[in-house]
């Protein structure tokens, strides 16, 4: 399918992306592309195949369990230490909610 | 020091008999960086402070009698999406210009456990997402055999380090053939183990179903021997499996005659180069020569491959890089007035182009309307690529193709137009789809100096059957058809 400017505007929001006006042209058209090349699959017959979701490569043992244990884990200032605005232990981010 | 034909065994002998030192070896390594890399760029950032300790370790170790551990001395080059306390990890891009690993990847352990010096962190497409290293935020790497060109991507820095001797072996991740085609593209070993073999704690995630680490180095018996070490269970990582780790070098050297080669069909079409199929016969007479059988095998889902990879590959790198907010770690946008504002202005000045590209897909694929005719159909369609593959694995011990169709390509050749770049993966990015393990050996050079990769299928957990044969092709002169 071919997708236009606002369908791109609509999943840059999903994904919280700003873009530009100039990238918006671009990926429209380059988008439009990669989703055609994609439709090919349309030509397999995947009527009778389940959905594979995970290659599950541990030989029958499942995926692997663990005891629920607690554990020593990183400290808070390690934790902190890349965050770019941090205070009292915490990180800061601007406003949540927008004034009325 | 000859480092062109310096392999692990080597160092160890070195090291063991006193005729040279891991700080010694280490310091040739780091001078060859300061030689070579200001043409080639394949690191991103070097410690050789932190390489020098480690190395002096191991001499201590070895002064006072002890035993060295199994890769003492070895130096390396670990692709910047594997975390290591203390040292920056970038992945290739602008939203962790400054981020600071604060553990170790549990592949790191092992191998500083097992005495590896580690060099630095090498260059990388952004996040993984690339076929040529160009997508790196920071500079593109140059293949060294020919600076024009690309070394392959996305591992393009660990593949060139290994390839021009700043490195005796390198850590890459794999997603859809990101260690295979660089390796190919260097003219140096790359082995994809099989999807849970190895560890991901610690490797940043690209596409979890499909993400996996491997080892890049000159020769087989170095590759075999890193993975012996990285391989296996990890209780940080439920996705690793808990299968036993085989000893690889055991059955290296035992006879590969009666071994069952199947060649795709698909795989032998229309698409590559005429110099690649050259070549590639060429490494076919080799494996004829040691006794091998060859058997035309049917993958007729292939074709679908590249869709249904960039289908489920985006829709997971979408999920993934959604923690890159600007709030815990990483780049902030300054001067937002909401959080909202925060998050997308972060995100837009932070990531580049394909990044941007890829997460706009993936979200496409998995929102509401699109999710059952993209997403979906996707999965399925992995299902039938896997069936294929499950059922020439019924026939054949291995399967062979070349590892690209074409050798390096000139930079910016492809740059402009994705889709072309994605189509250069064809080969690879089954294995990913599959979880099955690969390897790109070396198989000649074109008449330019271009060299030309083959690679090796297995099945499942079979690493040890495929490194035998790697190692009979090898020792074959399979490497300078």
């Amino acid at each position: 399918m071919k997708i236009g400017p606002a369908e791109v505007d609509y999943v840059a929001k999903l994904a919280n992306l700003a873009i530009t006006e100039e990238e918006k042209q671009i990926f429209v058209g380059q988008l439009s592309q990669i989703l055609e090349y994609v439709e090919q699959l349309d030509a397999l017959d995947t009527s009778t195949v389940e959905p594979t979701t995970q290659i599950v490569t541990s030989a029958g043992s499942g995926t692997p369990m663990r005891t629920d244990e607690p554990r020593t884990t990183f400290s808070q200032e390690d934790s902190l230490s890349n965050g770019p605005e941090t205070g009292a232990g915490h990180f800061k981010v601007p406003q949540v909610i927008a004034e009325r | 020091m000859d480092l062109q034909h310096l392999s692990i065994l080597e160092v160890r002998k070195l090291i063991e008999s006193g005729d040279s030192s891991a700080t010694e070896i280490c310091q040739a390594y780091l001078e060859g960086i300061q030689r070579r890399d200001p043409a080639i760029r394949a690191y991103l950032h070097t410690c050789p402070d932190r390489a020098l300790q480690q190395a002096s370790r191991i001499d201590q170790l070895k002064r006072t009698g002890g035993p060295l551990p199994p890769l003492a001395g070895v130096p390396m080059a670990i692709k910047d999406n594997i975390l290591i306390r203390g040292l920056r990890c970038t992945c290739g891009s602008k939203i962790l210009e400054n981020f600071t690993a604060m553990y170790d990847a549990t592949v790191i352990e092992r191998l500083e456990a097992a005495g590896v010096v580690v060099l630095g962190k090498a260059n990388q497409d952004e996040f993984a997402m690339g076929s040529s290293t160009e997508n790196s935020a920071f500079f593109p790497t140059h293949n060294p055999h020919a600076l024009d060109r690309v070394p392959g991507g996305s591992s393009g820095g660990s593949a060139a380090a290994v390839a021009s001797q700043m490195a005796l072996a390198a850590l890459g991740s794999d997603t859809g053939g990101s260690i295979r085609q660089p390796a190919g593209l260097c003219g140096v070993v790359g082995l994809k183990p099989t999807y849970s073999r190895v560890s991901r704690y610690g490797l940043v995630a690209y596409g979890s179903s499909l993400d996996q680490i491997g080892p890049l180095a000159q020769t087989v018996g170095d590759v075999a021997a890193i993975l012996k070490v990285i391989a296996g269970r990890d209780p940080r990582d439920s996705t690793c499996s808990s299968v036993e780790v085989p000893d690889y070098q055991e059955t290296i050297n035992a006879s590969v005659k009666g071994f069952r080669i199947g060649l795709p069909k698909q795989y032998f079409g229309g698409g590559i180069d005429q110099v690649v199929r050259e070549k590639i016969q060429k490494g076919l007479q080799v494996l004829a020569g040691l006794g091998c059988e060859f058997e035309e095998v049917d993958l007729p889902s292939t074709e679908y491959a590249i869709a249904c990879y960039y289908i489920l590959a985006t829709a997971e790198a979408s999920s993934n890089l959604a923690r890159y907010d600007g709030v815990r770690y990483g780049l902030r946008a300054e001067g937002a007035k909401t959080l909202s504002a925060m998050y997308r202005q972060t995100r837009d000045a932070g990531f580049g182009a394909e990044v941007k590209r890829r997460i706009i897909l993936g979200t496409f694929v998995l929102s509401s309307g699109y999710y059952d005719a993209y997403y979906l159909k996707g999965q399925k369609v992995r299902t039938r690529i896997k069936q294929d593959f499950e059922k020439a694995f019924e026939r054949v011990d291995i399967i062979l193709s070349p590892t690209s169709p074409s050798p390096a390509f000139r930079l910016g050749e492809k740059s402009n137009d994705p889709l072309a770049m994605y189509l250069s993966d064809i080969f690879t990015i089954t294995a990913n789809l599959v979880g099955i393990p690969g390897i790109s050996l070396p198989c000649g050079k074109t008449s330019q100096g271009l060299p030309v990769g083959l690679q090796f299928l297995g099945k499942h957990f079979d690493e040890k059957r495929m490194l035998n044969l790697s190692h009979a092709f090898e020792q074959a002169g399979g490497f300078a058809v």
